[in-house]
């Protein structure tokens, strides 16, 4: 099966643009807030931080429609802000209060929001893959022209059930569209350390499934192959794969030194990948924004973030009651 | 307005630490993602970032401090316009680090749920009508009706697994479905328990009522992980927003000669997991009843079966939509002289032994749980506090048995009713072995179950 390799870049409006900028300085300063948090002891146990990897959500959200359902690992706090969801509720899950948006009894790894089609937030490696191939057959199943988007790791791609999912998936054309985040490091475990083959959407090949990789430091390219991939799974044609290349600035969670990797290389991402710096610069160039704009478009998000982590503070510890609910469903009358 | 910055927590269980070098000095201007400083903890030497940008006005904590506390200030950074002398002026903010829950209540508050059972409640009504017309039927023909009627009254109803269309089901418990239900709604999956089983939880997520089969539980243990952490957990994990409304089934614990690996009864393991329910039905109209009821709950139901009771017939009632509420157990024989607990085909042995003591005059009061989570204690209470002596029987393995938590049950609520202590039969402790007399062995016989009988009788 050929590669199918999205070149054409979208015509993108300069409102679209200071969008895109605008969900993913969220995410960054959203997620800059929780580090602080978690130093200060107000998040607990694991929080994993999805600085550096913006793009990647805020790209395939411009290609979603209303109704689509989206699913992902741990590293989850991106994926429910570029979908829309309060970051109130989320920074106070973190913290593991009341107003969060599972009452403060999932915390970091474990949110869900049934509105915004988001299917969580799951804490076992590659688990959310045929879950996310099982929320794309419930739509098949409905017939209501519904995709979903799985989200998984490099690390996760080396999980059998990845590929017993592609299997089912290509074999019942499942409308699912499986986004491989390759940040190159499992954990602290590097790609050429973990994986034998440096192409992981290839391996689709092997299940007869399309796929392609894309740069995942350019919102734009990660739209325009969102929008390949969301055309061809609601045309009926089945899964799709994106390997979507991207890089993860801190470590694995809070509490990783990051040993496995320079300084520098780091750093070399910073100053000539960043995401949101390169849409800054195509605003700034193209005179679609001045710095006074993008000072001011910053002071807002700040606010927003800001008033998470007050609310997140402020909002009361869940009930004691709380512990015995929520473990079994009612039977409707 | 200058800001402390303070002692990070860098892990879950971080206290104190090492403020090892920092990276900046005072006068240096920072901005969010800059690294400060390295701070030791007791697992790895860490890089701490700034979060704020500005400049760093006063450096608090020298490097090489050790045991600097988690939340104390160790620089303080100013922003555009300030100067250190501004410092002594600046509020400390304090970070409101809350009162761990378990240390804010007292563990005497939380009511131990679970484990209270001050009055047994006893629902002792019958299973149908007095009157109602029966048939006999097989587990297996019960069980395919039972799934039929409900697939019928529900579109969003669906059958997955290894071999249960078109070959009609391993056991041919699906037989006829595919031609009723169309491939739509009868899937023949790969042979992939992990991939189908998350699969199916994904489509219970979706709004789908999934009957995954298993073509034994044996293989299930490939699948254990959706089934416990995607399916059981995700109601309590979302705050009640969304969970898998969906049935688990197929046969479960020894056939005969297939050995260790086919031959594990799992009914401990899941009875153990809040969020699931479990059902270990022994007769054909409980096979049935209980079947429509797993399907129509709103729950993950781990519906265990037993293959050598397949074949096996009993009377079921002729009614048009017959189901057996889960929690209530049936009390097959009455009895004054000992309880015997069992469910599933434990009941064979129970009901085959019970026979064989009324003979001796020893008289059973033998009771079928039907479902282990929820169990119905109750019963068991009432029961015991009437014949003083229980005796439990399951095939499983003795460690951690089913057993073993009914007789804890029973000591901490009805303690003083005891007459002897209680004894729980069970299979043998060992893998199943092939060999046919080993296997006899291995496999738990009626006269243990007499015998056990006749030791809490003393006689």
């Amino acid at each position: 099966m050929p590669a199918k390799k999205t070149t054409k870049k979208p015509n993108v409006t300069a409102d679209e643009l200071k969008t895109y900028y605008k969900d993913m300085l969220l995410i960054r300063r959203f997620e800059e807030k929780a580090g602080q948090l978690y130093g200060m002891g107000l998040i607990g146990g694991f929080c994993h931080l999805y600085i550096g990897q913006e793009a990647v959500v805020v790209g395939l959200e411009a290609a979603a429609e209303e109704g689509d359902k989206r699913i992902t690992s741990y590293r989850d706090h991106g994926h429910m802000l570029a979908c829309g969801m309060d970051p109130n509720g989320v920074m106070a899950e973190l913290t593991g209060r009341e107003g969060g948006y599972s009452k403060g009894k999932g915390g970091s790894m474990h949110m869900f929001s049934k509105e915004k089609h988001f299917y969580g937030g799951h804490g076992i490696v590659a688990a959310q893959v045929p879950l996310g191939a099982g929320l794309a057959f419930s739509d098949k199943y409905k017939e209501n022209g519904r995709v979903t988007f799985t989200y998984f790791g490099d690390g996760a791609a080396n999980q059998g059930q990845v590929y017993e999912t592609f299997n089912m998936a290509a074999l019942w054309s499942l409308p699912c569209i499986f986004v491989i985040e390759n940040n190159q490091y499992a954990m602290g475990t590097s790609q050429q350390r973990s994986t034998s083959s440096a192409e992981i959407w290839e391996r689709g090949k092997a299940f007869g499934i399309l796929g392609e990789a894309v740069d995942g430091m350019d919102v734009l390219a990660v739209k325009a192959a969102g929008e390949t991939a969301v055309a061809h799974c609601r045309s009926g044609k089945g899964p799709y794969i994106l390997e979507i290349k991207t890089y993860r600035y801190r470590g694995h969670s809070m509490s990783d030194p990051a040993k496995y990797r320079t300084r520098e290389e780091v750093q070399k991402m910073r100053d000539e990948r960043d995401p949101i710096e390169a849409v800054r610069t195509l605003l700034l160039t193209g005179k679609h924004a001045t710095e006074d704009d993008l000072k001011a478009m910053d002071k807002d998000i700040k606010k927003v973030v800001n008033d998470s982590a007050e609310f997140a503070k402020t909002s009361p510890e869940p009930a004691l009651e709380e512990l015995w609910t929520d473990i079994y469903a009612e039977m409707e009358a | 307005m200058a800001t402390e910055i303070l002692m990070p927590a860098l892990s879950p269980t971080m206290e104190e630490g090492t403020l090892a070098k920092w990276l900046v000095k005072e006068g240096d201007t920072v901005s969010s993602g800059d690294i400060l400083a390295e701070i030791e903890t007791d697992k790895a030497t860490m890089e701490f970032e700034a979060v704020d940008e500005g400049v760093i006005g006063k450096i608090l904590v020298a490097e090489g401090t050790e045991g600097v506390k988690v939340n104390v200030a160790i620089a303080v950074l100013l922003e555009e316009g300030e100067s250190a002398d501004d410092i002594a002026n600046a509020p400390a903010e304090k970070a409101s680090a809350p009162v761990p829950a378990d240390k804010a209540q007292s563990s005497e508050d939380a009511p131990a749920a679970g484990m209270s059972h001050p009055e047994p409640q006893v629902d002792t009504s019958p299973d149908w009508p007095g009157g109602t017309p029966l048939k006999q039927q097989t587990v297996r023909e019960a069980l395919r009706d039972g799934m039929s009627e409900e697939m019928r009254r529900d579109d969003s109803v669906f059958l997955m697994g290894e071999e249960v269309a078109e070959y009609q089901g391993a056991y041919k418990i699906s037989q006829g479905m595919l031609e009723e239900f169309g491939s739509k709604r009868v899937i023949d999956t790969p042979i992939t328990e992990h991939g189908f089983a998350g699969i199916a939880t994904g489509a219970a997520f979706g709004g789908l009522r999934p009957i995954v089969e298993f073509m034994t539980f044996n293989f299930a243990m490939q699948a254990i992980d959706h089934i416990i952490n995607s399916a059981a957990k995700t109601l309590y994990m979302s705050g009640g927003q969304m969970g898998a409304p969906m049935v688990f089934r197929g046969p479960n614990g020894a056939a005969a000669r297939v050995g260790a690996q086919h031959s594990q009864d799992y009914a401990a393991w899941y009875m153990q997991v809040p969020g699931l329910k479990v059902a270990m039905p022994y007769s054909a109209s409980d096979y049935k009843g209980l079947m429509k009821t797993a399907i129509r709950d709103p729950n993950p139901v781990i519906f265990l079966e037993n293959e050598i009771l397949y074949g096996r017939s009993f009377d079921v009632p002729e009614l048009d939509d017959y189901t057996v509420p889960f929690g209530k157990a049936r009390i097959w024989r009455e009895g004054e002289d000992v309880t015997i607990v069992s469910f599933g085909i434990g009941m064979s042995y129970a009901l085959e032994a019970a026979d064989k003591l009324a003979e001796e005059g020893i008289n059973a009061e033998v009771i079928d749980l039907r479902t282990l989570r929820p169990m119905d204690t109750g019963a068991i209470l009432n029961s015991v506090m009437k014949t003083n002596r229980l005796v439990t029987v399951e095939e499983g393995w003795p460690q951690g048995s089913v057993g073993n938590y009914i007789s804890s049950v029973v000591m901490q609520e009805a303690f003083d009713y005891l007459d002897a202590p209680v004894i729980n039969c069970t299979g043998k402790d060992v893998p199943m072995p092939y060999a046919a007399n080993l296997e006899k062995h291995a496999l738990l016989t009626t006269d243990e179950v007499i015998a056990a009988v006749k030791k809490v009788t003393y006689k």
